[in-house]
């Protein structure tokens, strides 16, 4: 379990690096998802494993490549954002290792991520397909399709991880989420989203039914000055806001 | 065409494991035998296109072959953005099949219209298009399209041509006559065409493969020094005047286009009474052959 601060607050510093160096970059979005990612790729993913992890809300993309940076699946993401990078401010499937699908524009790889647990009903393959998905991103149609697409068919391969870090309740309140899920047939599962523990022990559960994990997290997690800051959404990263961070983290 | 597209599906499903068949509530019944086969590689998937079409390049993505059917305008101008994105940026070779093209659906109104579907498609620079006019190159253009890993979309017509091609797909059939005039027609519309060519000995290119476009249609208008150029197309104009005029210089050659025009069709009615008021028209046709004919000599 990859729980000591220290790790986290490496890689948060890489993730302010990284936007730096692009001049781009969902931050705060990116840091929600941070810990689920951490808990994910050190014990679900694995490269070429049986279980596939599809990032629909794209745009938290920084963290996912530091933590694929970090378990070798791709190199050097410096480059992010630069005009031949692989590494785009949404994840490219033709271009980096360890992307299902192109994502970016929302409510796509949810859907997607049906198709890949049918497909591995159809073919009579081990594994999950797990999604991670923006409470925001659940304003989209093809969210609730989906829904109801996996409980129809059963498919009791698939995980979808709710980032709900609330920041749609300024455009439109998605509120109870268990309620909704359930409501559509999926077992479902709160737990605190910044709790590698709670994340760990949600992913390890018996499912007999499509298994949606409610992450209740904090926009812009581990940088106080950034944390529920809307100001931050996709502002530009600068050498102050790293030297910021870094004196926050001394503390 | 659509018995024509179960009957070949149906060989497709049956002798390839990889096939599978999704339909957004439109044509099940013509499947019913396939779905007492196997019933992991069909669905009824239900009335969501655009969350089809994501399944689909999953599907799609994990080795599978999806075909996805359902009426035009639900597929192309509902889920254009899931073509564009999980289908054509991800360059996944799922296959697609419409029926209801243009005002096939004349009495249902301008909702279930879709004349804008190969100007969609073309948007999207992976995507191979073909329109078939009849059952027979359906099914010889299908089979071809389908073995080939790329994102395809087919588009099947209630209106069949009586005449039928020996058609490739990606390439184009030509009746070369002694004239310096050319009618380029595509998929269904032949059966106005052809007696025309016929009677006034003119050329013809019959399309029915509108990407890959074919560079032999460009070779052919330049080396018989073609002077005049007829587009039929039984969709909005865009995709063939581009390849033809947008891509290539050539010198002299005039270019008409008799297409269905850029505005909703707001009447019911038949196909033909469609045909008629738009003037997709054998007798249009020929006015205008006989006044360039005019103005030529």
């Amino acid at each position: 379990m990859p729980r000591t601060k220290k790790i986290t607050q490496d890689i948060i510093l890489r993730i302010l690096q990284t936007a730096k160096n692009g001049g781009e970059g969902h931050v705060p979005s990116s840091l929600s998802i941070l810990n689920i990612l951490e808990v994910l790729y050190a014990y679900y993913i694995k490269k070429n494993g049986d279980n596939k992890f599809i990032l629909s809300k794209g745009h938290g993309c920084i963290s996912l490549y530091a933590i694929l940076e970090k378990y070798k699946f791709i190199k050097n993401i410096n480059t992010f954002c630069k005009f031949n990078s692989n590494f785009g401010g949404h994840p490219d499937s033709n271009k980096i290792n360890g992307i299902e699908t192109s994502t970016g524009s929302l409510g796509h790889g949810f859907p997607f991520g049906i198709g890949l647990a049918m497909a591995k009903k159809i073919k009579n393959e081990r594994g999950k397909i797990i999604t991670l998905i923006g409470d925001g991103e659940c304003n989209e149609g093809t969210i609730w399709e989906s829904c109801l697409l996996a409980s129809h068919h059963s498919l009791n391969n698939l995980i979808c991880i709710v980032d709900h870090n609330k920041s749609t309740n300024r455009a439109l309140k998605v509120d109870d989420l268990n309620k909704k899920f359930s409501s559509f047939g999926w077992q479902t599962l709160s737990i605190d989203g910044h709790n590698k523990n709670q994340i760990f022990k949600a992913l390890k559960k018996q499912q007999k039914k499509p298994f949606a994990i409610i992450a209740n997290t904090i926009k812009g997690k581990g940088i106080k000055f950034m944390e529920n800051n809307p100001e931050w959404h996709h502002k530009k990263i600068d050498k102050k806001t790293i030297e910021k961070y870094i004196l926050e983290t001394i503390k | 065409m659509r018995k024509q597209f179960v009957k070949t599906v149906s060989n497709i499903f049956l002798k390839d494991k990889k096939c599978v068949i999704l339909l957004g509530d439109i044509g099940v019944y013509g499947f019913k035998n396939l779905f007492k086969t196997d019933k992991k590689r069909i669905y009824n998937i239900g009335i969501l296109e655009q969350s089809m079409i994501s399944l689909s390049a999953g599907l799609a993505k994990a080795g599978l072959k999806p075909i996805v059917h359902t009426i035009a305008p639900f597929i192309v101008s509902r889920a254009f953005e899931q073509l564009k994105i999980d289908i054509g940026y991800n360059k996944l070779g799922a296959k697609f099949v419409s029926i209801g093209s243009s005002y096939d659906y004349a009495a249902l109104g301008c909702t279930h219209h879709c004349p804008e579907d190969i100007n969609l498609m073309y948007n999207i620079p992976n995507m191979q298009i073909v329109v078939p006019g009849n059952s027979y190159e359906f099914d010889l253009l299908f089979k071809q399209t389908y073995q080939n890993n790329k994102p395809s979309y087919c588009r099947l017509s209630d209106y069949e041509n009586k005449d039928s091609f020996k058609v490739k797909f990606g390439k184009a059939n030509f009746v070369n006559k002694k004239s310096r005039t050319t009618i380029l027609a595509v998929g269904p519309v032949l059966n106005f065409i052809y007696p025309i060519i016929e009677m006034m000995n003119i050329n013809l290119i019959y399309l029915t493969t509108i990407r890959p476009f074919d560079k032999n249609i460009i070779q052919n208008l330049k080396s018989r020094k073609i002077k005049n150029l007829i587009i039929v197309e039984p969709f909005y104009s865009g995709a063939i005047l581009s390849e033809i005029v947008s891509k290539h210089n050539l010198e002299n050659l005039r270019v008409k286009v008799f297409s269905v025009p850029f505005k909703f069709l707001s009447n019911y009615g038949s196909k033909f009474q469609h045909d008629k008021k738009i003037g997709l028209t054998s007798k249009n046709l020929i006015n205008f052959i006989k006044k360039i004919s005019k103005n030529n000599s």
